[in-house]
């Protein structure tokens, strides 16, 4: 298995699942530091190959459930690391990070486990709509059996000890992806927001930290990690939380079919229409696009495409994914022409 | 209140802007400050937290100050980077991490969660591994192989109990 065989088919983290019209997927990540050894920031380069060493030893040796492969992220091309950050697979700082450095992967994409990131084991299950249980209970899983056989950093006070205090103690973000296209045209979503921030969580854009939110794409993910339980968290997040923007968003898609119908459809349609006839267009106009189109499809306003369809081109319409569809290195512009044509080909073909 | 800008709304958004020593306020409402740009800040990054939590704090220097004995960071050089050293900087700064610790966790200061099933490595333990990894690469550098292999034999001794 190679990044290559990923690149033409969709990402664990856009592939269905339930509550799918609105939660696009559910992450649960865990970050892990061996016992006995400094955190990277104060690692060598020779400490930092003995953990990447010692950690692929005994990950290699407990059952993962799952096919496995590993990628050396410090020796993978710039475009291989793109398409990785473009499915969630691996951070921003991951590949853009120095030293030795890598994730294991499986193959099914539900798992990914970073290797000398910002701790040296950075544990992570992803799903696709609302499976947030089923993310924790796999990752929970692994590093169980892992504690079988390494020394964490674990203080009696603290908890899990990592190499920034705001993850200390659980060590675990429980991360939900939201399309919340209906709160934003109704001009609710900063309320929503800011309700959220007022219950210590983070809101965030597609890919992480310091991103603007595109596509009407909203991640939310707990800042509280230590003082509640792993359970606690998940739960907060199950029960409450995200069922709660899950219903304002519903009521809002129905008040704009109810109220407004004919400039919904308008959008919708036009969305459809530019992306059906553009000989040419940037990724930010794409994502733009796509997010009323999905909302569309999700309505049942526009029954000519399937949800999975629209999912697709929204992770390989990125430029790295773009990329390696095309076989060739490709600049701003021929990114733009190379994507409006895949996606008028992919539009036709689904007619 | 009404909003300065457009005079209908109610005015939400208080605003103090101090430019070049001159205090002026802003009263507007949601819309009009959307309009003009102004966002709440929601993030406080670390840094700039915990600098204030040092100037409130009596005895900042004698906190900036510490070091750690294990990996040589000091709190001032963590404060840079907002990323600690190794595992022995929760004991070496515990006085001045445990106000910031519980800021960032909802008044949290003890973990509740998880606990590793297979806890051979007592604190002591760890803190030996982690001494005898920096006297190892201290050797290491001074092309001192010979104490060097005496020292990778007591790590994996150790490692192996």
């Amino acid at each position: 298995m190679t990044i290559d065989d990923l690149t033409t088919r969709s990402g664990q983290w856009l592939s269905g699942g339930p509550l799918s019209e609105i939660v696009i997927s559910s992450r649960v990540r865990l970050a892990r530091n061996l016992a006995g050894f400094p955190f990277l920031s104060k690692a060598t380069e020779a400490q930092r190959r003995e953990i990447e060493h010692l950690l692929g030893e005994k990950i290699g040796s407990i059952d993962l459930g799952h096919e496995t492969f590993y990628v050396d992220i410090a020796r993978s091309s710039e475009l291989d690391r793109q398409v990785l950050v473009e499915r969630h697979l691996i951070s921003r700082q991951h590949a853009e990070g120095e030293g030795h450095r890598g994730v294991i992967l499986s193959t099914t994409e539900e798992f990914a486990l970073m290797v000398n990131e910002e701790d040296h084991l950075r544990l992570q299950a992803l799903r696709g709509g609302f499976q947030l249980e089923d993310a924790w209970k796999e990752i929970d899983r692994i590093d169980s059996a892992l504690e079988e056989k390494i020394d964490y950093a674990f203080h009696d006070r603290f908890g899990y000890l990592t190499a920034c205090p705001t993850n200390v103690g659980t060590g675990i973000r429980v991360s939900v992806m939201l399309h919340l296209p209906a709160l934003k045209l109704t001009n609710e979503l900063e309320k929503v927001m800011r309700a959220a921030r007022d219950m210590h969580l983070a809101v965030r854009g597609l890919y992480g930290e310091g991103t603007e939110a595109t596509g009407d794409f909203y991640q939310i993910s707990n800042q509280t990690t230590l003082g509640k339980s792993e359970e606690e968290i998940i739960a907060e997040f199950k029960d409450r939380v995200i069922p709660r923007i899950v219903e304002y968003e519903t009521l809002a898609r129905e008040t704009l079919v109810r109220e407004r119908p004919v400039a919904l459809d308008d959008k919708i349609w036009r969305a459809y229409g530019v992306l059906e006839n553009a000989r040419a267009v940037s990724s930010e106009e794409t994502l733009f696009l796509l997010s009323h189109l999905r909302m569309g499809v999700s309505l049942g306003r526009i029954d000519r495409l399937k949800l999975d369809t629209v999912n697709r081109l929204f992770l390989l319409t990125q430029p790295g994914h773009l990329q390696k569809i095309h076989g060739s290195p490709l600049d701003g512009e021929q990114r733009s022409i190379a994507r409006a044509e895949f996606i008028r080909r992919t539009l036709v073909s689904n007619n | 209140m009404l909003c300065q800008r457009c005079k209908k709304q109610s005015a939400t958004v208080h605003l103090t802007e101090i430019i070049n020593a001159e205090k002026r306020e802003k009263h507007l409402c949601e819309k009009c400050a959307a309009e003009e740009g102004v966002t709440m800040k929601q993030h406080i990054p670390l840094n700039e937290l915990l600098t204030s939590f040092l100037v409130a704090q009596a005895g900042a220097q004698e906190i900036a100050n510490l070091t750690c004995p294990e990996c040589g960071m000091t709190f001032v050089e963590y404060r840079n980077h907002g990323l600690l050293g190794c595992p022995h900087d929760y004991d070496a700064f515990e006085k001045a991490l445990t106000p910031l610790i519980q800021h960032a966790h909802e008044g949290g200061t003890h973990h509740v969660g998880k606990v590793p099933r297979h806890r051979a490595g007592t604190a002591t333990r760890q803190t030996e591994l982690l001494r005898l990894r920096r006297e190892l690469n201290a050797a290491v550098q001074r092309e001192d192989y010979e104490r060097a292999a005496e020292l990778r034999d007591r790590i994996q001794t150790l490692e192996s109990q």
